[in-house]
């Protein structure tokens, strides 16, 4: 066991986890934090998807101990930036959640693609959320939310 | 002022829920203390278990304990009580559950799972459905004879390894063929394919210290789930409290019972809440998919182009495992004959157990199976005849108010208009315009096939729901549906906002927190695309009930007659005087007098719901068994890459007549995410298994779903209107009807560009390549010196 110091949603946290723990799992079994979803826990439906540091990342195959100083955002801290909040309501007006268990992880990894290129085209955003899976198959409509997201990333500038 | 919502686009009423990952799920459900459970599973298809030896792992640090079949001698299923809680005496597929080993961790009772050793005697496996009906075949099941089942539904064989023998007949088919001018006789078949949800299913169990019991679940039907477990574990109903969260995904997996009688026997043994999730590779091979098929069909038509005779044979490989599997065993023969006018009919469907992994319901279960093969039978006839796929259709199509199913039901004026769905799909499509390819190496192609679909059920399969009216005047809505993304609570919530005049944001849908038995009232099944129409029926009901009780209080407090009562708006008012006006608010908990006098009391709506009429089928297959049909269809172009045999699906037309949109949002997400999964299962899924019946693809890497990079450049759907008799405001079910047309809509397009017929699915690339290299070699060698010419331009 080991003690590690991160940033969680915008909360100081100190977590004690082993050193073969994943990163999921220290965030579902010890921080609580269950907007982070898990489907394969192997890197094969991105479903895990957080942001680290602010770069998408797969937490069930990163390691809790590579997070330490770190900061870590699922969706439900998103909800507290301004251009993911807006990002989230194009999703609910485009009715881009259907069993809602892949839409976390899509808002968190579609966050990142407009933070990255505020102006995706369709090829981009296919590109930037084909490592996640939702077998609703809710991707028109999630296509559809992306774009109409862009608005709220236009200013470009990256937050923390 | 009222707010009219119904056929607009209104998000669901979970959504914020979903986007911020705050929607509990019962993955995300824990209770202090619980324990996990580690699965140990068979590596044989068919063996008899000699032993098992717990005695490593029940030393193993952090073991509380280790079951095996011994310890749960129960039987259990939907409409055929066949499966054992962990395997007895011998496993029947690669994944049967042999022991379950319990930990104070997960890590704690894998590691000690691994402990567990096991002595088999091989047996010899039945893979393959065909020789499972041999006779001298290894049987699956010895016992079968001892097992109940529900009588009067289905047929079970004993001493066979057919768990449910299904007869539909009607007129005379060898008479049918005589008259005949084109015979078409073929073989098709479906692989086994998986469900993947994306929330792998789980239990939480807590036998309590009083002998009361509560499970959450991921599951879809809770009263199903609870009636089914109780009886089979002899609880008594009420002592069991199942709560069913907002499932991650369904799609019939999650449909009749699953892994709760495993985890409640456990926590009953240890008298602690016990948590069992299965990982990815579990869900794949111990979970039940669903069903394969081997179907041999011959159709006789006239020269004119009329249906004259259909003689088929459904073989559908159930795997170990039939509990619900015999329903789409009967499905799949009732509804054989589809969206058409057949003269003559005979119709063999059976269930047929192998040593496969177990099979259950999906998505719009039995009409995947027949569409297959009779959609393209249509196209094939129609090419032998001369005529156009159009054409056959619309000489075949039912018409309503006219024509007969199979099962001897009228297709009711109400029914819908299925000549209006292939007219929206011929234009929607352009189905007469020829497309210029990317590449002259491919080829562009357009296809079409129809549907129609009925909830498969029993005939008692109720609903009833429960409206309350709040201080405020806001409303509650609890019905037992649960919610797995589909959007019903959604739809119910439209119309009761409708029926009282409110804005949707005033009525609260209990499935935001799950449905509960002991909270909520009863429905069968989420299943079969029934929940917006049964629940639907019953809302109503439930709301006419609490605005009688208004109406009460209001004749008296306003001094007119009840009748002349109207409640719009959110408002109550004589309909004379409506000058004189009251809220909802006023009359919620009874109307009380200045001077405090009171009267009525709270409101509370109830509503209930059975189906009108129903009947079960008789051994010719006659009867009334269904409550609307939705007919549908899906219009594909395709590009074909002769090359590699690569199909990829540029743009794709659906319609269907839904009777009324309620939610066109969610409407049009059910289509086109329907559709995905439909091309999913058309193109890419298969389970694959080698000879020994292991499973080669238990993961999503070699078990391709699709992703957002499969999707079409065009999508679109178009819907009817042609209202149901009975619907709730008209509509009608569309949750399956969604992915039913869309391999033999594909299969057909490959077939009208080509000439090359594929009778299998999925169609791969590799099983396109090798069609084409078979039947048209010729396609392949000429798109080869295209593609060389194009390659010597390049060069130069």
């Amino acid at each position: 066991m080991r003690e590690i110091r991160l940033r969680i949603n915008g909360i100081e946290r100190e977590l004690h986890v082993e050193d073969n723990e994943t990163l999921l799992e220290a965030l579902r079994n010890r921080a609580g934090v269950t907007s982070v979803k898990a489907a394969c826990w192997r890197g094969e439906c991105g479903l895990c998807t957080v942001l680290l540091n602010g770069r998408p990342v797969k937490s069930c195959s990163t390691l809790a101990v590579e997070a330490d100083g770190k900061t870590v955002e699922t969706a439900e801290g998103l909800y507290f930036d301004k251009r993911a909040k807006g990002l989230m309501e194009s999703f609910v007006r485009n009715g881009a959640t259907q069993c809602g268990f892949c839409t976390p992880a899509f808002v968190v990894a579609s966050h990142a693609l407009l933070l990255r290129n505020p102006k995706a085209e369709d090829e981009d955003i296919k590109e930037g959320l084909k490592g996640l899976i939702c077998r609703c198959g809710t991707y028109v409509n999630m296509m559809r939310a992306v774009k109409e997201a862009r608005q709220y990333y236009a200013d470009g500038k990256q937050t923390a | 002022m009222e707010e009219n919502v119904v056929g607009k686009r209104v998000p669901q009423v979970d959504s914020w829920l979903k986007v911020t990952g705050t929607l509990r799920y019962s993955f995300d459900i824990e209770l202090p203390g619980q324990l996990y459970v580690a699965l140990v599973t068979s590596r044989y298809a068919h063996a008899r278990i000699r032993s098992v030896d717990t005695s490593d792992a029940i030393k193993s640090p952090g073991i509380v304990g280790v079951f095996t079949g011994k310890d749960f001698p129960f039987r259990i299923g939907l409409y055929i009580a066949d499966r054992d809680l962990l395997a007895t005496n011998k496993v029947r597929w690669v994944g049967h559950p042999v022991a379950a080993v319990v930990g104070t961790s997960m890590a704690a009772a894998e590691e000690a799972a691994e402990k567990v050793s096991v002595d088999y005697e091989p047996l010899e496996p039945v893979l393959d459905v065909e020789k499972a009906i041999e006779k001298g075949a290894p049987l699956v099941h010895e016992d079968m004879a001892s097992y109940n089942y529900y009588k009067g539904f289905i047929n079970p064989v004993p001493g066979t390894n057919i768990a449910n023998d299904f007869r539909l007949v009607k007129g005379d088919v060898s008479s049918g063929f005589a008259e005949s001018n084109v015979i078409v006789e073929e073989t098709f078949k479906i692989p086994q394919i998986n469900h993947a949800p994306m929330e792998v299913q789980n239990v939480l169990a807590y036998w309590r210290p009083d002998d009361y019991v509560e499970v959450w679940t991921s599951a879809q039907s809770p009263f199903a789930t609870r009636y089914l477990t109780a009886a089979s574990l002899n609880i008594p109903v009420n002592r069991l409290i199942v709560h069913v969260p907002p499932a991650g995904g369904g799609f019939g997996l999650k449909a009749g019972i699953g892994w709760e009688p495993l985890a409640i026997m456990i926590s009953k043994s240890l008298r602690r809440p016990v948590k069992l999730v299965l990982s990815r590779s579990e869900q794949m091979t111990s979970a039940p998919s669903r069903d394969g098929l081997v179907a041999n069909v011959k159709a006789g038509f006239s020269k004119d182009g009329r249906f004259k005779a259909y003689e088929a044979t459904f073989m559908m490989d159930a795997g170990a495992y039939a509990d619900y599997t015999v329903n789409v065993a009967r499905t799949t023969g009732y509804s054989a004959d589809g969206a058409y006018d057949i003269e003559n009919i005979s119709v063999k469907s059976l269930a047929i157990y192998t040593n496969k992994i177990p099979t259950t319901a999906m998505r719009g279960f039995g009409h995947p199976e027949n569409h297959w093969p009779l959609e393209q039978v249509m196209d094939r006839a129609a090419d032998m005849l001369g005529l156009d796929p159009v054409k056959i259709r619309e000489i075949n199509l039912h018409v309503p108010g006219k024509s007969v199913r199979g099962t001897g039901e009228p297709v009711r004026e109400y029914d819908g208009n299925p000549r209006g769905v292939l007219e929206a799909l011929v234009k929607g499509i352009g189905y007469w315009e020829v497309e210029k390819p990317s590449e002259p190496w491919k080829v562009r192609a357009k296809g079409l096939a129809m549907l129609v679909k009925a909830p498969s059920q029993p005939p008692n399969a109720g609903a009833s729901a429960i409206v309350k009216i709040d201080e405020d005047g806001t409303i509650d809505v609890i019905t037992g549906t649960g919610s797995m993304g589909q959007g019903t609570p959604t739809s119910l919530a439209i119309i009761a906002a409708e029926a009282f005049g409110v804005p949707v944001e005033k009525v609260k849908v209990n499935q935001l927190e799950g449905v509960s038995t002991d909270q909520n009232p009863y429905t069968w099944q989420t299943v079969g695309s029934r929940g917006l129409y049964s629940d639907g029926i019953a809302l109503l009901r439930a709301i006419e009930d609490a605005k009688n009780q208004i109406r009460e209080m209001a004749s008296a407090v306003f001094r007119v007659p009840k009748d002349d009562i109207e409640i719009r708006g959110g408002q109550v008012y004589p309909r004379t005087h409506p000058e004189h006006r009251l809220g909802l608010k006023d009359f919620a908990m009874g109307y009380t007098y200045p001077n405090g006098n009171t009267i009525g009391g709270p409101v509370i709506g109830r509503g209930s719901y059975a189906p009108v009429l129903n009947t079960f089928l008789d051994e010719k297959g006659h009867g009334h068994n269904t409550v609307f049909h939705t007919y549908g269809g899906t219009a594909v172009e395709v590009e074909i890459d002769l090359l590699t045999g690569e199909v990829r699906v540029i743009k794709v037309v659906q319609a269907f007549d839904v009777g009324r949109v309620i939610n066109l949002l969610t409407l049009e997400g059910q289509a086109f995410g329907g559709f995905i999964m439909g091309m999913g299962s058309a193109l890419y899924e298969e389970i694959k298994f080698d000879k020994q019946g292991w499973v080669l693809n238990p993961n999503l890497t070699h078990y391709y779903v699709p992703r957002i990079t499969d999707l079409p450049d065009e999508i679109d759907a178009v819907f009817l209107e042609t209202p149901q008799m009975d619907g709730p405001l008209g509509a009608r079910g569309i949750g399956e009807h969604v992915m039913i047309a869309v391999a033999p809509a594909i299969s057909n397009a490959i077939y009208r560009g080509l000439k090359v017929k594929l009778n299998e699915i999925p169609m791969n690339a590799e099983r396109v390549w090798k069609a084409i290299k078979e039947q048209r070699p010729e396609l392949i060698s000429s798109a080869f010196e295209q593609a060389l010419s194009r390659a010597e331009e390049i060069h130069v």
